[in-house]
């Protein structure tokens, strides 16, 4: 089924896409909060990135960003380009000529995002329609040779029903064909598999996993669930109060973590072999994004902190190939034991 | 001050906690498309006890019938058939003890934090209406409280004038601990009480569950569809399947040992949290069918990789497999005429 | 027990002791912030003052005729906004009409929300047979168009301020039933009432305790929209000779009064109404600025 998206002309030194020093605020009367804060990161063709954190840590914001899928308070500094294309720099009327083309997205809640008066066909088909000006009959077909793609049994009859005649898994089935009906190049995946049943969460990451390889199409998710980043990430990067702490290939940074966020999100995970003992939370709560702390936004809660934390947000900086980490500990927590620390310190 | 109310342990240590009987409510609701009326078996004959002082844990898919078989156990939703019996003590029977007293007895956290405080109340007088409720003049209930927050880590100083609004959701949560605690119940039921709450503030609040339950020697039901958490928390599992229990048993035979090949599947389909291990194929295929028409016999055999004609026709009974662990399917029965029946009894054997 | 904290971490740490802020105190915040709303409510409290306190201070005469004063315009001296049909003072036939044409537009609404409001919690909060009783009732009412149903009650009890103020409230119990009964329900379904019943709460203290805070808002949001409505129909009976009856002076009354005069003195002849049009709009603007500023995710 791959035959029909044929690869586009593309440079392969250029990323597909690449996010410089993205920042996101929303102004309300009352406040202004930065939601994103400085975000850069790079993605190429065939990859999957995954963005890790908690709610309220901007995961949400930075990939909606990418399709400038924020309500008007939003305002953008920075650049994001995708494929070359500066998001940021376009009209409002050149925007639908990237979104469903050139990128995509899906939706934790499948329910709210399909229109619950057209069936699943009508709905896949008037958007292949609208992008490729194909016959009724031309998208109709495409319709279930998407359905076929994403694995929907019996696809034919599915194609006549509604989004409620749909149990929670296929609807989710039925959002990722309309995402890729127009062939894109990136997809964005907000929380996909967060509403679905355990059984039917690994289904539909599997569903993901291979269309992803099959199509050769960039992904990026949006997740809380660090096993989710696990089954389905080539990289991960760590979000907290808007900003990258952490970021590299999924096995380095859930095997040996460098930020002390990560860290504590890891001991606080309950893993599979865990019965009883105590959990070794992160204490205190996510900070308020009005208000945050004048240094590094995690020193409150750090176990790690001492009074150069304070002093200002560090800045990602290299530990080993490919991962970075905004803190000011020179290596990961593993090895530094506490004579280590102090020397450290002063990078 | 949670001592001078404690209820007494009627029983002896011996007598479960909870003892629940053939508990049943099916949901009468109007058809979507033809005119007639469809049944959701939401909760289709459950039994189980829950002992003194044990955690028993809860899980299953959305539709299984775990959270109303909570709201049945309150009686927040009076069931159809079926016997809860707290503590020796038949519920609404004139012998025995009044639903008021098992509302006192068991109290409830309930899975959204924000929904389950009433948005017009300050946090103190959320945790003291229940008390104010059973007879606390509003100075002591306002006090006992305070102390109630404390005990759950938020600063009565902080946090007792305040509005749900201006608190976290793991904040709210353990407000919900404390209005529970403060009617001094002998049994928490726990309805995916962290499961909406962040990881790091997940274990904050677990830990809390846990070191409360050991200083106020309460019983848990803990229900969730986290099977990480359920295993972390619990002494015995129930697994339920559209509304009828699966597999009951010691928290260890349960996830090294299932028998019931739906456990099996739940179990495999945890995430890997190794990369380099991850899933390559799905447990099962499909989604958890709608409870309103269940299959005939054997509820899960349209989902399951060992289904037999047997299981259409007959109904599968919870059977003994080993030491406290009984599974209800047709091929761990010896009896049932499952192929796979023998095998697994000689394995018991 | 002491009243220790257990041996946790203490994860909680006071975050900025800032004032704690209710939700009632927000709304107020976000309607100081809301001009056209703070304006409405302005204007309504001049007309408000007027209307109560004016004839106490100054000698008016709403009822003084003269032939030879008849339709002077607005601006004559000693008659600031003229004169009506049968030379009577403008201003003090509108200020006293005020009186009666604001309490006929409050009076009704008042006792319709408090009966409304009581069944509309009783149908939600107990839902059921007791629901479907009360709501098939309502529903009956309010099949008729509410001016055709003001009409119909008044024209069968006949003209007379009592009978268009029970007509009047007839007309507002089976909407506000309705809204009441549709915001009990919403709150009803919300955990916390259900965490309320497990504390063995009766039915009663639910209600007093959890839902009435809850439901109060919207209702009375609904109700200061109904006020409008209650000055116009009231008028509309006047108009129409149902309501109140010569000489006593009555916005709707005037304007149906003055309608002949509208080619000779305009002017004279739109004020009662133009009274109506600002009061009317003021208070439902008024409560549309409200009801944004308790919505919390504004």
């Amino acid at each position: 089924m791959t035959h029909e998206n044929a690869p586009l002309p593309v440079e392969s030194a250029a990323p597909l896409v690449s996010v410089e020093n993205l920042s996101v605020t929303f102004r309300s009367p009352d406040k202004t909060v930065t939601v994103v804060n400085d975000v850069s990161f790079t993605l190429r063709e065939g990859e999957a990135l995954c963005l890790l954190g908690e709610s309220g840590s901007g995961k949400t914001v930075t990939m909606r960003s990418l399709m400038r899928l924020l309500p008007p308070t939003a305002h953008y500094t920075g650049r994001i380009r995708l494929r070359g294309i500066d998001v940021l720099a376009l009209k409002a009327g050149q925007l639908s000529g990237i979104r469903g083309s050139l990128v995509s997205m899906i939706f934790q809640e499948p329910m709210t995002a399909l229109d619950p008066v057209f069936t699943i066909g009508q709905q896949i088909a008037e958007t292949v329609r609208r992008h490729d000006g194909v016959s009724h009959a031309a998208a109709r077909t495409r319709a279930l040779d998407l359905l076929e793609l994403v694995q929907i049994p019996s696809a034919r009859r599915r194609l006549d029903a509604y989004p409620f005649e749909l149990s929670g898994g296929l609807r989710q089935r039925a959002m990722i064909a309309l995402a890729l009906s127009c062939r894109p190049r990136i997809l964005l995946a907000d929380e996909p598999t967060t509403a679905l049943d355990a059984t039917v969460q690994i289904q539909v990451l599997l569903l993901l996993r291979s269309l992803q390889r099959e199509l050769g199409m960039s992904t990026i998710f949006v997740t809380h669930d660090l096993g989710v980043a696990c089954e389905v990430a080539d990289r991960v990067a760590i979000m907290y109060a808007g900003r990258f702490v952490e970021h590299g290939a999924v096995d380095d940074v859930l095997t040996h973590a460098a930020h002390p966020y990560t860290e504590g999100l890891l001991h606080s995970t309950v893993h599979a072999e865990r019965q009883g003992g105590r959990l070794e939370p992160i204490a205190g709560s996510p900070p308020d994004l009005a208000a945050l702390p004048p240094g590094c936004s995690f020193e409150p809660r750090c176990v790690f902190a001492r009074a150069a934390c304070r002093a200002g947000m560090p800045p990602l900086s290299e530990r080993g190939a490919g991962q970075l980490a905004r803190c000011i500990r020179g290596s990961s927590i593993h090895e530094a034991s506490a004579p280590v620390y102090d020397a450290e310190a002063s990078l | 001050m949670t001592e001078a109310i404690r209820q007494p342990d009627i029983g002896g240590p011996a007598q479960p906690m909870l003892i629940v009987r053939d508990l049943q409510r099916h949901f009468v609701i109007r058809g979507q498309t033809r005119r007639r009326k469809d049944v959701v078996r939401a909760v289709d004959g459950v039994t189980f006890e829950v002992a003194k002082g044990e955690t028993l844990g809860v899980v299953g898919e959305s539709g299984c019938g775990k959270s109303t078989t909570a709201r049945l156990l309150m009686h927040l939703t009076p069931p159809d058939r079926g016997e809860i019996i707290l503590d020796g003590e038949k519920v609404g029977d004139p012998r025995g003890v009044s639903v008021r007293d098992l509302r006192r007895s068991v109290q409830m956290v309930f899975q959204d934090s924000f929904a389950s405080l009433n948005p017009r109340l300050t946090i103190c007088d959320s945790v003291a209406f229940g008390l104010r409720v059973n007879g606390q003049p509003a100075t002591t209930a306002r006090l006992n409280a305070d102390a109630m927050l404390r005990m759950v880590g938020l600063t009565p100083e902080t946090f007792s004038d305040r509005y749900p609004h201006e608190l976290s959701g793991g904040q709210r949560q353990r407000v919900n601990i404390a209005r529970a605690l403060a009617m001094s119940p002998r049994v928490l039921i726990l309805d995916e009480a962290v499961s909406a709450l962040d990881k790091s503030v997940e274990a904050q609040v677990l830990n809390l569950l846990l070191e409360l339950k050991e200083r106020l020697t309460l019983t848990y039901l803990f229900i969730s569809h986290d099977l990480a958490v359920v295993r972390y928390v619990s002494d015995r599992v129930v697994v339920m399947y559209l509304g009828k229990i699966v597999e009951v048993g010691p928290v260890g035979a349960i996830y090294d040992r299932p028998h019931h090949p739906y456990t099996r599947a739940l179990l495999a389909s945890r995430l890997s949290m190794n990369p380099k291990q991850r899933i390559s194929a799905p447990p099962l295929t499909g989604d958890p069918p709608n409870p309103i028409d269940p299959p005939s016999g054997c509820r899960f055999r349209t989902r399951c990789p060992i289904a037999e004609a047997v299981c259409a026709l007959a109904e599968p009974r919870l059977a003994r497999v080993d030491a406290a662990h009984d599974v209800a399917c047709h091929a761990c029965d010896a009896g049932s005429g499952h192929t796979l029946a023998r095998l697994t009894g000689m394995e018991g054997a | 027990m002491t009243d220790q904290t257990l041996s946790l971490p203490l994860t909680e740490r006071p975050a900025a002791i800032r004032p704690s802020t209710s939700y009632w105190s927000g709304v107020r915040r976000r309607l100081a912030r809301d001009p056209v709303t703070m304006i409405c409510a302005a204007i309504l409290l001049v007309i408000l003052a007027a209307v109560i306190f004016a004839p106490l201070l100054f000698p008016l005469d709403p009822y003084k005729t003269s032939m030879i004063r008849r339709l002077k315009p607005p601006g004559t001296p000693g008659f600031l906004l003229g004169t009506d049909e049968l030379g009577r003072d403008m201003l003090a036939r509108l200020i006293h009409g005020g009186r009666l044409s604001l309490f006929m537009g409050f009076a009704p609404v008042l006792v319709a929300t408090c009966i409304g409001a009581t069944l509309g919690i009783i149908a939600g909060y107990a839902g059921g047979a007791v629901n479907m009783g009360i709501m098939r009732i309502m529903d009956v009412f309010y099949a008729f168009p509410s001016v055709l149903l003001a009409v119909a009650i008044s024209g069968a009890l006949g003209p007379g301020i009592i009978n268009g103020l029970f007509a009047l409230t007839l007309v507002f119990i089976p909407p506000i039933t309705r809204v009441a009964e549709s915001v009990t329900t919403q709150i009803r379904a919300q955990d916390f009432v259900d965490a309320a019943r497990a504390t063995g709460a009766s039915a009663t203290r639910i209600v007093t305790g959890h839902v009435l805070s809850n439901v109060a808002g919207p209702i009375l949001v609904y109700a200061a929209g109904l006020i409008s409505v209650s000055i116009i129909i009231a008028s509309g009976l006047s108009f129409l000779g149902l309501g109140v009856s010569p000489p006593t002076p009555e916005w709707g009354l005037m304007l149906s009064a003055m309608r002949q005069a509208i080619y000779v003195a305009p002017v004279n002849a739109v004020l009662p109404g133009a009274m109506i049009f600002i009061v009317s709009i003021c208070f439902n603007m008024m409560s549309d600025g409200v009801r944004s500023a308790m919505d919390v995710r504004a």
